[in-house]
């Protein structure tokens, strides 16, 4: 009698065992980001709009629900890197979502692991145009380089006959002058002439001399955003082009948040098409314009990366109220593609749920002074939700 | 006296150099979780054995030897990515050769001169290879890296898991195979010319030794050994980037080799071991500042430990010994 009362009681006592935890679910996630090496000024914007996320939204989680991020080092584009970290997120800390991730080749060697193992995997900013369809796992919240090369050259194309390409060579930069190009030549202009330039080669100045020398209308440039693309801003300025009446276009990342100041006036005037700018007026980007400036101090500016980050979080946490904090991986993935933001400091965005990639908006800006500090002001909205032209163009075929 | 492992030397096994391979077998049962760091520790093993072969025993500085790393990984990667080639021995016995016959096409140039050109010139093939790789975006996958290899199962047994326990094992196999015929060389003759010439090049060319040759062919050996390793990155990770070819590894692998000892057969070891564990436990710790603490640990040893960790174990038992 007496044993079978303590069984009684044992069972009883395992079944609260079990049924307590419950009750204060914890949901890992890991963040995959650059802390250490050059590129580590990238990895810190991850780190900072991941953690400002959680921190402001906490009490929006369900009840019960504890978010802890894990975050580790990939110490660059070092794919091999990125996989074991991954692979240890994973199975040694039991992470059930992933994200971050700088780097396309990052990207590209965790896609067969978040297959394998079944663990979603949001990109903050990686931004290769053909990595997320590598994994059923994977989607993407940042941007794509033709979703602004393309209506760009278009755009430009409107204005301009005669254009010039000088890219960084490597393979966003192929990406961003075919887009370009094509765009271009679409609206009816002539591009005169391309150039790729060495990633490792700081001198702009002979690629700028012989562009000068070919009297383009415009030049269209492309670096990865940081130091180079200041670099060869300074050449342009330089070598007098923009009296050369050479206008300057680019990408967003030639003229980035938080560099633009130290690429003084030989910026001024310069037109990039992106999804993001910290300049603009949105109420939402306001919001976070000035939670950031009060987190991390009123003369930094959030950059884009900082802004995919935000995003990434906002999405994970959409897939975690909707589960009640329970993470399925294949209904985290159906929730993921039918993600709708209007709140995003860049304005209305969404997933495509065909490709699980990024639908953004798209913005004309120039570079002037606001209040004695250069800005990128918004001109004009080209387009309210444009999806991967590169992709759109492979259905076509 | 610094060189405790040679032709001189007693060549018979003693027992703490089976302490390694038990230490080895024990993580893999005892610490299932770190499996994937582990495969990266042999990995990085065998290819400072290749180092240690060359540096330590032949005289031969480099900062280049991640050209022989880089395109073993790569020839595995392209072999299986592009051209549908997956069995793992193959890839390994192609990556080998195409390392080798790198090594002894450069080692014919680089080995002709000595210091300082020499330096430049192994880095310089590096910073070829490096570029090659990178512009032959079709092959290579450029700076996006190389995606979509597949292994397939070891002799058709073995799947390669997501746990790395598979990928463990064979990376310990391997290593184990490499120190066997690293550690049968050195004590060979062949070893003592090369100590030989590392000690007093002219002397030996002075008794009649073949010195380019001998050179040239541990050259070609240990360029083959790093193809191995090479390799062995690849189809643990399943991936090749391009930093596989960079400076990163070279510089990397010869600062790990340091802190483990040169010269010294179980330096090569010690250095990978400690290095990527301190790396892998900073970067866990402290993601911002790790480098940080890989640099302090670097300073102490070169300023307190010229002989490596193993240098001051040595010093420590000669003291006891002295004391006893």
């Amino acid at each position: 009698m007496k044993t079978r009362m303590s069984l009684c009681v044992g069972l009883a006592a395992a079944a609260m065992a079990c049924a307590f935890p419950a009750a204060a679910q914890t949901v890992k996630i890991g963040l995959i980001s650059t802390y250490s090496g050059p590129g580590a000024a990238q990895g810190d914007q991850i780190d900072k709009g991941a953690k400002l996320y959680m921190k402001l939204h906490a009490d929006k989680l369900p009840p019960g629900v504890k978010v802890e991020l894990i975050t580790r080092d990939d110490t660059g584009a070092n794919g091999d890197v990125a996989k074991r970290i991954a692979q240890e997120l994973i199975v040694r800390d039991k992470v059930q979502i992933l994200t971050g991730v700088v780097w396309t080749p990052n990207m590209a060697a965790i896609a067969p692991l978040t297959a394998e193992a079944k663990i979603p995997f949001v990109s903050a900013n990686a931004s290769g145009a053909k990595v997320v369809g590598m994994s059923p796992y994977m989607a993407r919240v940042s941007f794509t380089l033709c979703q602004s090369a393309y209506p760009l050259g278009q755009w430009a194309a409107k204005k301009y006959k005669k254009a010039y390409s000088a890219v960084s060579d490597f393979a966003p930069g192929h990406e961003a002058e075919g887009c370009f190009v094509r765009g271009f030549k679409e609206g009816g202009g002539e591009v005169v002439g391309t150039v790729r330039i060495p990633l490792a080669n700081p001198d702009f100045v002979p690629f700028m001399q012989r562009i000068k020398d070919a009297k383009p209308d415009v030049l269209f440039a492309f670096n990865p955003a940081g130091k180079q693309a200041t670099a060869m801003m300074k050449a342009y300025g330089d070598l007098g082009m923009d009296k050369a009446n050479i206008k300057y276009l680019g990408t967003g990342d030639i003229t980035t948040d938080e560099e633009l100041q130290g690429m003084g006036d030989a910026a001024l005037g310069v037109i990039t098409m992106h999804h993001y700018s910290a300049a603009a007026d949105r109420p939402a980007n306001k919001a976070f314009v000035a939670a950031y400036k009060k987190e991390y101090g009123a003369d930094l500016n959030p950059g884009f990366m900082v802004v995919g980050a935000w995003d990434a979080m906002d999405a994970i946490y959409g897939a975690i109220r909707a589960q009640g904090g329970k993470i399925d991986p294949d209904k985290t993935m159906e929730i993921l593609k039918q993600y709708k933001s209007t709140t995003s400091p860049r304005g209305p965005m969404s997933i495509d749920p065909e490709t699980r990639d990024v639908i953004n908006p798209e913005y004309l800006r120039e570079v002037r002074k606001v209040g004695g500090k250069l800005a990128n002001v918004e001109l004009e909205t080209i387009t309210t939700a444009i999806k991967d032209p590169l992709k759109e163009f492979e259905k076509k075929k | 006296m610094n060189h405790p492992v040679g032709y001189n030397a007693d060549h018979r096994l003693r027992w703490t150099e089976w302490l390694p391979w038990v230490v080895a077998l024990a993580v893999f049962f005892l610490l299932p979780d770190y499996l994937s760091l582990g495969a990266r520790v042999l990995t990085y093993i065998l290819f400072a054995l290749s180092l240690d072969l060359i540096l330590g025993y032949a005289g031969i500085i480099t900062l280049g030897h991640a050209a022989f790393f880089g395109l073993g990984a790569y020839v595995t990667g392209i072999l299986s990515a592009k051209l549908g080639v997956n069995d793992p021995l193959l890839q390994m016995l192609c990556s080998a050769c195409a390392a080798g016959l790198l090594g002894l096409a450069t080692g014919a140039l680089v080995l002709r001169t000595h210091g300082l050109t020499q330096l430049m010139l192994t880095l310089a093939v590096a910073a070829v290879c490096l570029e090659v790789a990178n512009k032959a975006t079709p092959v290579t996958g450029g700076a996006d890296g190389l995606s979509g290899v597949t292994v397939a199962p070891i002799l058709g047994l073995f799947r390669f898991d997501m746990y790395g326990r598979t990928a463990y094992l064979w990376c310990l196999v391997l290593v184990f195979g490499g120190w066997w015929l690293i550690r049968r060389l050195i004590y060979s003759p062949f070893g003592a010319a090369l100590t030989g010439i590392r000690e007093n090049s002219v002397r030996m060319h002075a008794v009649g030794a073949p010195v380019y040759k001998r050179l040239l062919t541990v050259y070609t050996l240990s360029a083959a050994i790093a193809g191995i390793a090479g390799a062995l990155l690849t189809q643990t990770n399943q991936f090749v980037g391009l930093n596989v070819l960079g400076f990163e590894p070279s510089g990397e692998l010869l600062v790990m080799l340091i802190l483990g000892g040169v010269g010294r057969l179980y330096g090569a070891f010690v250095g990978p071991l400690v290095f990527l564990i301190a790396q892998d436990f900073l970067a866990r710790q402290f993601p911002e500042y790790w480098y940080f603490g890989i640099g302090l640990m670097l300073v102490v040893v070169v300023l307190f430990a010229r002989g490596g960790i193993l240098g001051i174990s040595d010093a420590v038992i000669a003291r006891m010994r002295r004391k006893a």
